[in-house]
């Protein structure tokens, strides 16, 4: 028997049947609503990202017409390479690896130490020195600490804008650490000390170790602010000592770069600090998904 | 040595322990008094005498404050200020909570989606204000382009004194919506799920469900987020400062943009200080107000 032309029953249309199919056209809509609010939501984060990135690839004439062009084309990295030759990017660039990396070792050396003695001494309430050091704008750190380079003669050096970025650096790794550490069973300490361990012993053989995963996030969570960081270089940063974010924004007032150059600055200032975040993408997500109530 | 230490000697043992742990956090403690707490005291000791960098200083007691009462330019700014903050804590609060209920859901590329949607509030402040300026410029930006597809005539964004605070608020949007979203999705994680089955068999429709389950439980976590914004958004800095230096004019001119100019235009520390001081009160009187708000909601 052909299977096509089987005999069937005769198909009834009941009422039923019509709130089925209502239901099911329902169910389509809110799918295709679904996914249109979602790309609603997060197009606009990549596109901004997207435009940086074919401002800086395109060519000066491309840069300048009108309707813009969106595809480069031919793409070009001279924009890439003018930055790098004429306005000394790479120089900067130092500047900021030097001034966020030494930043952040400093306050991974005091740090963690810091977090594992709040953690274990229970004194969380000293996070609300944190939640206060959060409160006051970054300029008012720097009135003072600007009064006090001057008058030591360390105006314009990078040392300066490291010890200046501990105030970014260090609340960032304590915080973390401490409720890393929080987290970490004590049992295993206590069986040390009990053996007549010292506690520092426990601290560098059984919490540190232990602590790797929140030492990472940490690092890398407050080497992206300093890295972010203007104010500071802003202002106490001479023109050899000038950290990435300051240097892209004297280019664009005193130097009248084209948008090539400038949508270039722009992505090496940046790229950095994109690249790390995808790279610890979800413990950001997991830190303030669950920190947010407990920390404030 | 018997197992039952006597108690005196087991309080000295857990007493050496303490000071032990103190010992780790000292030099952290150090560091923190030295860049935060000093230059704290400093500000406050500063803000009651009259002095310019490069001259001397005298003391002018409440001097610095009279002046700043009467002046109009610093009225001006907390105006700016607080229509700013204002603007800038409420949309970001509605579209991170919608935000938050889309990636709640499950659906696929959903880590991936939301890896995009986070880049943009960790991406540096001032690389993103750059090529916002370049999107807003009237003529060959391409925020107006875009208008110009939809029918809509051009706009002066940034340039106009009127609509310069709007554009603002727009690349602050764009930047922290996804710090609320991420927050109220923790908010949204820990619901229960009995709320909801119970109700979908009473036959609420999903607005229903939305306005008298969800939203009162994920309050909570929606102030915890206006605290955080409200804070931030008082503070911003790099975007203002160079998108528009505070201007035109002084259109765009909040308190913090008007402290940068005191402090390190000026030079005048003590007038600075001041500003700091009263700029500090306001922040703790809003993330007071806001925490009050927060305790209110708590067993909603």
């Amino acid at each position: 028997m052909d299977i096509r032309n089987r005999p069937r029953a005769p198909v009834v249309i009941t009422v039923d049947t019509r709130h089925k199919v209502r239901a099911h056209r329902k169910r389509w809509l809110r799918r295709i609503g679904f996914w249109l609010s979602v790309i609603v939501i997060v197009s606009p984060a990549i596109l901004v990202f997207l435009w940086m990135l074919s401002l800086s690839l395109k060519t000066e004439i491309d840069n300048i017409t009108y309707p813009p062009v969106f595809i480069p084309n031919p793409p070009t990295f001279a924009n890439f390479l003018q930055v790098f030759s004429e306005n000394s990017i790479g120089r900067y660039l130092w500047n900021s690896i030097v001034v966020s990396g030494g930043a952040t070792l400093v306050a991974l050396a005091i740090g963690i130490p810091a977090g594992f003695g709040i953690a274990r001494v229970g004194a969380r309430r000293l996070t609300v020195l944190i939640l206060l050091a959060r409160m006051t704008p970054a300029l008012s750190y720097l009135i003072p600490l600007f009064a006090v380079f001057q008058f030591l003669r360390l105006n314009n050096t990078l040392t300066a804008l490291v010890i200046t970025h501990l105030v970014i650096t260090v609340p960032i790794v304590v915080y973390i650490m401490a409720g890393y550490f929080e987290t970490l069973p004590k049992e295993l300490e206590e069986a040390v000390l009990i053996d007549g361990g010292s506690v520092w012993s426990t601290f560098r053989y059984v919490a540190l170790p232990l602590a790797r995963p929140g030492i990472i996030v940490g690092t890398i969570l407050s080497f992206i602010f300093s890295w972010n960081n203007f104010v500071f270089g802003a202002v106490l940063a001479g023109r050899e000592t000038r950290t990435l974010p300051v240097a892209v924004y004297n280019v664009l007032t005193f130097e009248q770069l084209a948008w090539g150059p400038l949508a270039a600055a722009a992505i090496v200032v940046t790229l950095p600090v994109l690249l790390l975040t995808i790279f610890i993408q979800k413990e950001i997500v997991a830190g303030l998904t669950h920190g947010g109530v407990k920390g404030s | 040595m018997p197992a039952l230490a006597p108690p005196p000697r087991r309080t000295q043992f857990l007493a050496r322990r303490r000071r032990n742990y103190y010992l780790f956090i000292a030099p952290a403690l150090i560091v923190v008094g030295a860049v935060i707490i000093f230059p704290w005291l400093f500000t406050l000791w500063m803000s009651v005498f009259d002095w310019k960098i490069g001259s001397s200083a005298h003391f002018v007691g409440v001097g610095n404050y009279q002046t700043l009462a009467t002046n109009q330019r610093f009225a001006e700014a907390i105006l700016h200020t607080f229509y700013f903050t204002a603007l800038a804590v409420i949309l970001p609060l509605v579209l991170g909570t919608a935000a938050a209920m889309i990636f709640h859901r499950e659906f696929p590329l959903r880590g991936v989606l939301r890896g995009v949607f986070i880049m943009p509030m960790m991406a540096t402040p001032v690389a993103v204000a750059l090529v916002w300026t370049m999107m807003f410029h009237p003529q060959q930006g391409v925020l107006n382009y875009l208008l110009s597809l939809v029918g809509l005539p051009p706009s002066l964004w940034v340039y106009s004194p009127t609509l310069v605070i709007p554009s603002l608020v727009l690349v602050e949007i764009w930047h922290w919506t996804p710090l609320v979203m991420l927050i109220v999705l923790g908010g949204l994680a820990a619901l229960p799920t009995e709320p909801y089955e119970s109700a979908r068999l009473d036959g609420a429709t999903e607005w229903q469900l939305f306005r008298h389950i969800t939203l009162p439980l994920v309050a909570p976590f929606i102030v915890v987020a206006a605290v955080i914004r409200t804070i931030d958004a008082l503070k911003t800095f790099d975007t203002i400062y160079v998108i528009t230096g505070g201007g035109p004019g002084t259109a765009s001119e909040t308190i913090n943009l008007y402290l940068y100019l005191q402090a390190f235009a000026f030079y005048n520390i003590g007038t600075a200080s001041a500003v700091v001081v009263v700029f500090f009160v306001i922040v703790l009187a809003l993330a007071l107000l806001l925490l009050h708000v927060r305790e209110k909601t708590k067993w909603a």
